[in-house]
């Protein structure tokens, strides 16, 4: 039997990246393959059901999975993760030059978000935001990449450049993306000031149901965790994956998001989808 | 420690010094770092989640984040590797197909693509006068402009300016081969040859002037390009079709552009007008290096391995075999050779023009001789692979 697992090709380098840990994960006795999933929302569907073994998972589809899982009296677990998908931001920037000092003075005023299911630049950020202000929270929303969950960078940047351009009056991103908009000159030095942060939360994980045939999985996520970034075969791919080292996969990290994802009634708690104005 | 960046902003560059105090560290150790920038603590933890190292807060006053070093820099490096040193000496005997386009004694990351260079391993292309032979031709490269003079004022009769445009026609049909054999290689070589690299474009960039006076010359009185024979370029075609280095050095640069230096001093003896002479005296110059390298490197390949000459015996009688049903030497090309050396139509200026291509031609046969006793041939050996050698010539 071949282990099968999917992933959403945002992003070509998604082909490159896995037919080489395939190619690894093969040399190493472990019969591996993968298909690729145009978004997030067949691939938590197709996991559930059983038609793939594993996924490489958002946060969202993470939740996702283990809302359907749990409806279908099934069990999802996340089995590894990457180094850098740990502990992780989101914050909430104004101009500069703005009077605002504070998340509670944006009552009222438009703030820019990424795509409606991005959960780093939208469901996290707007529920920090709505405790804050409450209903008076106005959103104007960048969809970039709908259906990606927010793995597509375009929303945020398209958010931070409306904030420059004084169409917003903030703007949410993830701590990492500020990090690169600063060093890319997107953001220019001293041009916007953070007045707001999240709490810290865990993003993609490598999910896997509980039909899988246990002993692969065994060996998928002990291949995985054995992959040595002082190993020039696969040290290309993890870095085009964005990771130095595969880490244990923890539950932990997802409360924020699971919290965000009720109040928006962006799934129900089965697990189907529920955001009115999301079509992936 | 504690690093301070005072108001550097990451935006700003402050992660260069943030990686300077990390790299004094071992992995497992610990790094504060303070500043003023409002956004630092938040850009230190995302960056160092990139980079493989911790940043934790801390509850110490004047310290904004507790880095602990981790070790991707320290792994992606560890077994990098030096390949071979930046000058002549630090060449290695088989340079690595991962080290690609990798500067010679650049510091390379390990892994990474193997690079199409099939011509790797120094014994098969080195020569150790590569590198004067590459600062003498780069720096005798001349202007075609400037070192001719095409305003010279000459006049020749019609019949004997036809017989130097089609030794032109003939040369540049030549050129043509002797700019896209080197050409073809320079792809192949190992770039760790640096040397051998740029000796064969300044070779090919040689050719390529070639093409461009002999061109000049023959239309020089705006008459027409003479003609090309099928066994001109059969002969030619041979040269092209050898895949090895080193055979396709030896039958181009020692039998083929040696025997070119006879003709191009013929020319420089025979020619009728002063353009035609100057371009065959800068042309000679140029193939001359071409030879000396071409010698030098078969000579130190035949050196490190005696059964070389085996193979170059081969080449040869390979390049025979397939010559030997072609007619030879054009009839034009020979016919305005002996014209050129006549310089008249009077039967004993032709007697003398035909005897000087004779002359001509055992000289080339003696070159050639020459060379191949240089390379460790017995005397009776390199006559008779000299008299295989093609009727064309080159």
């Amino acid at each position: 039997m071949t282990l099968l697992m999917g992933a959403v090709a945002y992003d070509p380098k998604v082909v490159t990246i896995w037919s080489g840990f395939r190619a690894w994960l093969r040399s190493r006795g472990l019969p591996f393959d993968f298909v690729l999933y145009s978004h997030y929302e067949r691939q938590a569907e197709d996991l559930v059901t059983g038609r793939i073994h594993a996924a490489w998972n958002s946060p969202l589809a993470w939740l996702r999975s283990d809302r359907l899982a749990k409806a279908a009296g099934r069990e999802v677990r996340p089995l590894v993760m990457r180094d850098t998908d740990r502990d992780l931001t989101s914050v909430v920037l104004v101009r500069n030059d703005s009077s605002y000092q504070a998340a509670s003075e944006l009552a009222g005023r438009v703030v820019g978000l990424g795509a409606v299911d991005s959960p780093q630049a939208t469901l996290i950020p707007r529920s920090h935001l709505r405790q804050a202000v409450g209903d008076q929270l106005k959103v104007r929303r960048f969809d970039v990449g709908v259906g990606l969950h927010g793995d597509h960078i375009g929303g945020e940047r398209d958010a931070v450049r409306a904030l420059l351009a004084g169409e917003v009056e903030a703007a949410a991103v993830i701590d990492g993306n500020h990090l690169l908009f600063g060093r890319e000159g997107t953001i220019p030095a001293g041009s916007t000031r953070v007045i707001a942060q999240t709490g810290s939360y865990d993003h993609c994980n490598l999910t896997v149901i509980d039909t899988a045939p246990a002993e692969l999985v065994t060996t998928f996520g002990d291949l995985l965790l054995s992959m040595s970034y002082a190993d020039p075969e696969v040290r290309p791919l993890l870095d085009l994956e964005g990771l130095t080292a595969w880490r244990d996969g923890r539950r932990s990290g997802y409360g924020l998001l699971d919290a965000a994802v009720d109040e928006e009634g962006f799934y129900d708690k089965d697990g189907k989808v529920t955001a009115v104005e999301y079509a992936p | 420690m504690i690093l301070d960046l005072e108001g550097l902003g990451f935006e700003q560059g402050a992660h260069l010094l943030v990686q300077r105090a990390l790299q004094r560290l071992a992995p497992g150790d610990e790094l504060r770092v303070t500043g003023s920038d409002p956004a630092l603590t938040m850009h230190l933890k995302a960056w160092c989640r990139q980079a493989g190292h911790q940043a934790h807060d801390v509850d110490e006053p004047g310290v904004r984040a507790r880095i602990v070093r981790g070790r991707a820099d320290v792994d992606r490096w560890a077994d990098a590797q030096r390949a071979g040193g930046p000058g002549a000496d630090g060449i290695v005997a088989k340079p690595r197909a991962d080290w690609g386009l990798a500067v010679r004694g650049a510091l390379v990351e390990s892994g990474g693509p193997s690079a199409p260079f099939d011509i790797a391993d120094r014994d098969l292309v080195w020569a150790e006068i590569a590198p004067a032979l590459y600062a003498h031709a780069a720096s005798a490269q001349w202007d075609p402009d400037a070192a001719v003079d095409w305003r010279a004022d000459f006049a020749l009769q019609d019949d004997i300016e036809r017989a130097v445009v089609q030794v032109m026609t003939y040369l540049i049909e030549n050129e043509q081969a002797a700019l896209v054999i080197p050409a073809k290689l320079l792809a192949r070589v190992h770039p760790h040859f640096r040397e051998v690299l740029q000796l064969l474009a300044v070779q090919a960039a040689d050719e390529a002037r070639h093409l461009e006076v002999f061109t000049r010359r023959a239309l020089l009185r705006g008459g027409e390009l003479g003609t090309s024979s099928v066994s001109g370029r059969e002969s030619l075609a041979t040269l092209l079709t050898e895949a090895e280095f080193s055979m396709a050095s030896f039958l181009l640069s020692v039998l083929g552009e040696g025997s070119f230096l006879n003709l191009l001093e013929f020319l420089d003896d025979h020619a009728p007008d002063p353009v035609t002479r100057q371009i065959t005296r800068l042309a000679r110059r140029d193939e001359a290096r071409h030879v000396a390298f071409g010698v030098a490197h078969l000579r130190y390949q035949a050196e490190k391995d005696p059964s070389v000459r085996t193979r170059m015996r081969a080449a040869v009688e390979r390049r025979y075999a397939a010559l030997v049903d072609t007619a030879g030497l054009n009839q034009d090309v020979f016919d305005s050779l002996v014209v050129l050396a006549a310089g008249d139509w009077t039967p004993a200026a032709i007697a003398k023009g035909y005897d000087a291509v004779r002359k001509l031609q055992a000289e080339m046969d003696d070159g050639r001789q020459r060379r191949l006793v240089h390379l460790g041939f017995p005397a009776d050996e390199a006559a008779e692979l000299s008299a295989l050698h093609t009727r064309n010539f080159m």
